[in-house]
């Protein structure tokens, strides 16, 4: 089998990779190509400014802003979504009470909120943005009425209008919406490590917290390294460009405080008529995902277990 | 779950060849690939033209009486059923024609970019909307016909008089860029002010303010009875220039607002400028802006309005149809121009803000430019311009075109509004011209913060300024003056 390997390997992916390389490859070549253009968007003809767009962009604080929130985002959001997800899935799977015949089990009611937690991820981004404008209303919305119902009728923040505020209520519904897709995707990661460990860890009268750092968490470390690639790249992507042009201010404000690169991109190209520096924030924006993704795999990559 | 790591065999395994290309594709697939949609075409492939008709008395154009013609409308606020009718009657006119090719749609960018690049446009554009396509760029890039051939033809309606001469004040000037050709023919007439409900007032047995302190003394009135004198859209801050703005004129008389539009260096510091913002500070200070008002979008505080949490609003004359859900029907719409400062301002109560919307272009590129200039002709008559006035509640471009028709509170109010004005109709090009800088430097960056409390008006100045020098130095923008 060893021999004519690669050309077997070849021979089922070329047209797979000649799609890939049409739709993918190619239209990077071409973000690149119109990165060092004076191209708007709106005409056919342009000319080569060489360098000139990605002077601009050093030298554009807007851009700086969306890079330093872009960032922000993909460092934030994966450790608040894939911890809150991890500690769900485990009082889910493993964190319960101990019962007659099962070593381990989740809390009561667990399969009710794997369900629950699940249900956001059945809305589409819009929809759920749209959803949390109303609540962030800070005239009649429901958060702050329920601080008015609660006898808290001083504390009423503008939320989304507030500069200090905006980017974590933004991150907060995108916490919101992803979290129960983790959820069930490590409960299913933790179903399948073999229960004969946790007995034994218990019947070693260990705690739910060591058994949570000494077996899930190392057993699990695979799904949770896609999970947070995947996480990143959502973060750096479209579901933050969905929610933050839905519902923030201008859209990208109050004052710049919830602008992102694909925000930026979005609005370069198709309200300013400035297709190519869009491009050059693309590119910026390739270059961050990739450095992203590089960190992440390299400072995941640890000896697998076997088991 | 479990996993065989150390292959023994040093060549490419299936594993790895899985993960390679799965992380691979996990990196790059979302980033940026929705470029590619736009992808510029080569552009000179377009279609041939259609050759000029024969012009005569009825066809002052010389539109080719078999040609095709296409016409896209924005389906927004003002539907497509206005278009359609005129439609028919460029049919009626041209039987020789086949039916007028109609599309609506709200995604005008991402239909008619492409159609663009590749240099085969429609003949006819109502290039509106949340996806309006960069007009200062279409101009620039030599896209659009310039349509003084159409302002120079006789009208329907009396074949003495040209269509120039029946229009609204400031339509034609609206189309100009640099220069004579005039490139856009804006077809909706808007009135920009201080929007109230009559009934609210009343309530309060107080008439429209004429100056500033009457104002303030309302709003106190108001404050006492739990009514917020003023909301704004705090998501969109750039609606409260529809106020503002010609307040400032008000004060420091035209020149001002034209110096802005010019962006010349030091056109905020004109004291003018400093006293409207103020004044308007002074709003917010006083606590008469409705709580929570720069949390909430344009709806939102629309229906705050309606509802009577606050009197008055900055907004345009679409708010009618837009709010017309939550308006109540004794609500009784109307429109003033802003109050005055003081006895000291150069221009009268009275001068209002009021432009065209609803731009409609004729692709240079179009293979049916005189068809489309004639359907234009057709909807500027004053049977279609009532047409669009009774469906949609809103004036047309056409001067007139109101009597024998029925008008609701608001545009009644709008059209005597206009009258009041006269000449005082003034016309700020910011949001046309250099939309980045309206919209999100002046308008989210600059008023919606010093409305929010977060900056004073003097450092709103010189931040505006801040903004309007960088847009004059950027070379990358063109720029545009009055005429």
């Amino acid at each position: 089998m060893q021999h004519g390997k690669y050309r077997f390997i070849v021979g089922f992916l070329a047209a797979p990779l000649a799609l890939y390389a049409v739709f993918v490859i190619w239209p990077f070549v071409q973000s690149i190509y119109y990165s060092f253009t004076d191209w708007t968007g709106l005409s056919p003809d342009f000319s080569m400014v060489g360098f000139d767009n990605y002077a601009r962009l050093l030298d554009d604080d807007v851009f700086w802003k969306s890079l330093q929130h872009s960032l922000l985002f993909a460092l934030v959001l994966p450790v608040v979504t894939i911890g809150l997800a991890l500690f769900f899935a485990f009082m889910i799977n493993v964190g319960g009470r101990h019962r007659k015949g099962a070593a381990i089990s989740g809390v009561r009611g667990s399969s009710f909120y794997k369900i629950a937690y699940f249900f956001p991820q059945v809305l589409s981004i819009a929809i759920v943005a749209l959803l949390f404008q109303f609540a962030y209303n800070p005239e009649s919305g429901a958060i702050n009425s329920a601080l008015k119902a609660v006898g808290l009728g001083d504390v009423q923040p503008l939320w989304l209008g507030d500069p200090d505020l905006a980017l974590w209520c933004v991150m907060a519904v995108l916490v919101w919406s992803t979290v129960g897709f983790f959820v069930v995707l490590f409960s299913a990661g933790m179903a399948s490590i073999p229960k004969d460990f946790y007995e034994a860890a218990l019947l070693d009268g260990a705690s739910r917290v060591t058994t949570f750092f000494r077996i899930t968490l190392p057993l699990l470390w695979d799904t949770i390294q896609s999970g947070w690639v995947y996480m990143g790249i959502l973060a750096l992507g479209a579901e933050s460009f969905a929610v933050v042009q839905i519902m923030t201010t201008g859209p990208g404000g109050p004052d710049y405080s919830t602008t992102v690169m694909v925000l930026y991109v979005y609005q370069s190209a198709f309200r300013d008529g400035a297709a190519a520096y869009a491009t050059t924030i693309g590119v910026a924006l390739l270059v961050v995902t990739l450095a992203f993704a590089a960190v992440v795999m390299k400072l995941g990559r640890r000896e697998r277990l076997e088991y | 779950m479990g996993s065989t790591s150390g292959h023994s065999n040093s060549g490419l395994g299936r594993r790895d060849l899985i993960k390679r290309s799965a992380a691979l594709g996990l990196v790059t697939i979302p980033t940026m690939g929705f470029l590619s949609a736009c992808a510029s075409g080569d552009g000179g492939a377009g279609g041939s033209k259609v050759e000029k008709g024969k012009v005569t008395k009825t066809n002052p154009l010389g539109v080719n009486e078999t040609a095709a013609l296409e016409v896209v409308i924005f389906d927004g606020g003002f539907g497509q059923q206005y278009a359609i009718d005129a439609e028919k009657k460029y049919n009626a006119a041209f039987p020789k024609a086949p039916k007028v090719k109609h599309k609506a749609t709200q995604k005008i960018q991402s239909e008619l970019q492409p159609r663009f690049n590749g240099g085969t446009p429609p003949d006819l554009i109502d290039n509106s909307g949340a996806e309006q396509m960069d007009m200062g760029v279409l101009v620039g890039k030599k896209q659009l016909a310039d349509l003084t051939p159409l302002l120079d033809a006789p009208s329907v309606d009396d074949p003495n008089k040209k269509v120039r001469d029946t229009l609204r004040p400031g339509i034609v000037e609206m189309g100009q860029f640099d220069g004579a050709p005039v490139w856009i023919l804006y077809y909706a007439y808007t009135v920009y002010g201080v929007w109230y409900s009559q009934t609210a007032l009343d309530r309060l047995d107080a008439q429209y303010p004429e100056t500033w302190d009457e104002m303030l003394a309302l709003c106190e009135k108001a404050k006492k009875q739990g009514i917020a004198g003023w909301t704004y859209a705090g998501k969109h801050p750039y609606y409260l220039p529809f106020s503002l703005y010609p307040f400032i004129a008000k004060i420091g008389g035209r020149e001002v607002l034209d110096s802005i539009d010019n962006l010349e260096p030091n056109a905020w510091k004109h004291p003018a400028v400093k006293a409207a913002f103020e004044a308007y500070y002074e709003l917010y200070k006083k606590g008469y802006i409705l709580k929570g008002t720069p949390g909430l979008d344009h709806i939102q505080s629309q229906t705050a309005w309606t509802k009577g949490k606050a009197l008055f609003i900055p907004n345009g004359s679409w708010v009618e149809n837009e709010a017309a859900s939550t308006m109540p029907k004794d609500f009784n719409l109307a429109v003033a121009a802003p109050s005055g400062l003081d006895a000291s301002d150069k221009m009268p109560f009275g001068t209002i803000w009021a432009s065209g919307g609803e731009p409609f272009i004729v692709p240079a590129k179009a293979k049916n430019v005189e068809g489309g200039m004639e359907q234009l002709r057709i909807m500027l008559s004053e049977e279609s311009s009532k047409n669009f006035t009774t469906q949609v509640k809103s004036l047309t471009a056409f001067n007139g075109g109101t009597d024998g028709i029925e008008l609701t509170p608001g545009l009644k109010s709008g059209v005597a509004a206009l009258e009041k004005a006269g000449e005082n109709v003034v016309n700020p090009r910011l949001q046309d011209w250099y939309v980045k800088l309206q919209k999100e430097q002046i308008g989210v960056a600059g008023l919606g913060e010093m409305m929010a409390g977060r900056l004073t008006p003097a450092e709103a100045i010189s931040k505006i300024q801040g903004f309007a020098d960088k847009a004059a130095q950027d070379s990358s923008v063109k720029k545009y003056k009055h005429q």
